[in-house]
């Protein structure tokens, strides 16, 4: 067992269980919070996987700003504070589709890549990223410039439909 | 450190994510049941650039977050307008399209 | 082998991070043993003297909020790609190219914004 090693299993155990809290809490605003427990453990993650660019970005535009969306929502919505069970749905079924689909998931990738052991490589800086998205990555790149240019004017349609 | 085991755990909160799409009704909850669905997928892109060696599948995951931040904001904004039309938040209210 | 050092560099951040969930604990640990508690529902009310407060307390938010949370998040999204250009365009190879790739880039979020802008929704009304 290295450092690493148990790093993965401490923040995996955190990821999976406020993962499990996020799915299984009646409160909605508890169910955010718990997501930004679950998000900020993946992008412990990442971190300990070397991406390291990827993992403060995590931090910046998930925990930053989706959820706070996301809480925004709830506030804007039927503001609940108390548990609403009545926004639930019959578990058997889906426990058992969730099971079936994820062993399977599971058993693919393990017998696709086996129990194997991998270095950890050169951390994902910044500066790497850059050199990488901006000589390979250029056309992906500037079309999520149009991307967000359509979120955002599809945004503000939606959002403005019925004042006018 | 042993990949296979970050892939085990991005198989396990993919899952735990498409459980909650199936059983939450609330759209809110809903939403944010995708965004662990995505960050699963981001998980094993990770994984999967450690495991090769190249930064491929961090720039993929890289763009993953960009369009799920798109996706949201939309989402949102159309729960939003259905939220002011049928005062619901639920997925099942919102099935006129359907007819 | 790169990993220690790597996560060497990390060291420190971990150790105030768990120095300060432990202070954290801690405190309202010692808090918890060492208080007295009486409660009553007078002490447990939200304002403990003063108006008994009437309705909910958690009132819903206006819609308008909602503009500028949309607007935050996207031009988070956008700020991000500045890290990586930031460290990049100053090096061999890139330079002029890759300052008007990005000059493309904000430009047309810029668009958004005066499409935002034209639409009245800047402004608060």
């Amino acid at each position: 067992m290295t450092v690493t090693d148990i790093l993965l299993l401490a923040l995996g155990a955190v990821a999976a269980g406020s993962a499990l809290r996020v799915v299984t809490t009646t409160h909605i605003v508890r169910a955010g919070l718990w997501l930004v427990v679950a998000l900020g453990a993946m992008a412990a993650c990442y971190l300990v996987l070397t991406a390291e660019l990827v993992a403060w970005v995590q931090v910046l535009i998930y925990v930053g700003a989706v959820v706070v969306l996301l809480l925004f929502a709830t506030m804007l919505t039927r503001a609940p504070i108390g548990p609403s069970p009545e926004l639930d749905r019959a578990r058997f079924p889906a426990a058992l589709i969730g099971l079936g689909s994820g062993g399977g998931l599971a058993a693919l990738f393990i017998f696709g890549y086996r129990w194997g052991k991998a270095e950890l490589a050169a951390p994902g800086t910044a500066g790497v990223l850059g050199k990488e998205i901006f000589s390979g990555w250029v056309l992906p790149f500037e079309v999520l410039s149009i991307l967000l240019l359509a979120a955002l004017v599809g945004a503000i349609v939606v959002s403005r439909g019925e004042r006018s | 450190m042993d990949p296979s085991y970050y892939i085990v755990l991005s198989a396990a909160l993919f899952t735990i994510g498409a459980v909650g799409v199936l059983i939450r009704r609330n759209a809110i909850v809903v939403f944010m049941c995708i965004e662990l669905m995505l960050n699963a997928a981001n998980l094993a892109l990770i994984t999967f650039s450690r495991m090769n060696g190249s930064l491929d599948g961090q720039i993929m995951a890289f763009f993953v977050m960009v369009v799920a931040a798109a996706e949201v904001v939309i989402g949102l904004a159309i729960i939003m307008s259905i939220f002011r039309t049928r005062r619901s938040a639920s997925v099942d209210d919102a099935n006129l399209l359907k007819y | 082998m790169c990993g220690v050092d790597y996560l060497g560099s990390y060291r420190l951040l971990g150790l105030l991070l768990i120095l300060g969930a432990a202070f954290f604990t801690v405190a309202f640990t010692a808090n918890r043993l060492l208080s007295r508690r009486a409660p009553s529902a007078g002490k447990n009310a939200t304002y403990e003297c003063g108006i008994d407060p009437v309705g909910g307390d958690w009132a819903q938010a206006q819609v308008r909020y909602y503009v500028y949370a949309y607007l935050y998040v996207l031009f988070a999204v956008e700020s991000v790609f500045l890290f990586p250009w930031a460290v990049t365009y100053a090096l061999d190879g890139f330079g002029m190219v890759t300052v008007v790739e990005m000059a493309i880039f904000v430009a047309v979020l810029a668009l958004g914004l005066l499409y935002a802008w034209r639409k009245r929704v800047l402004s608060w009304t």
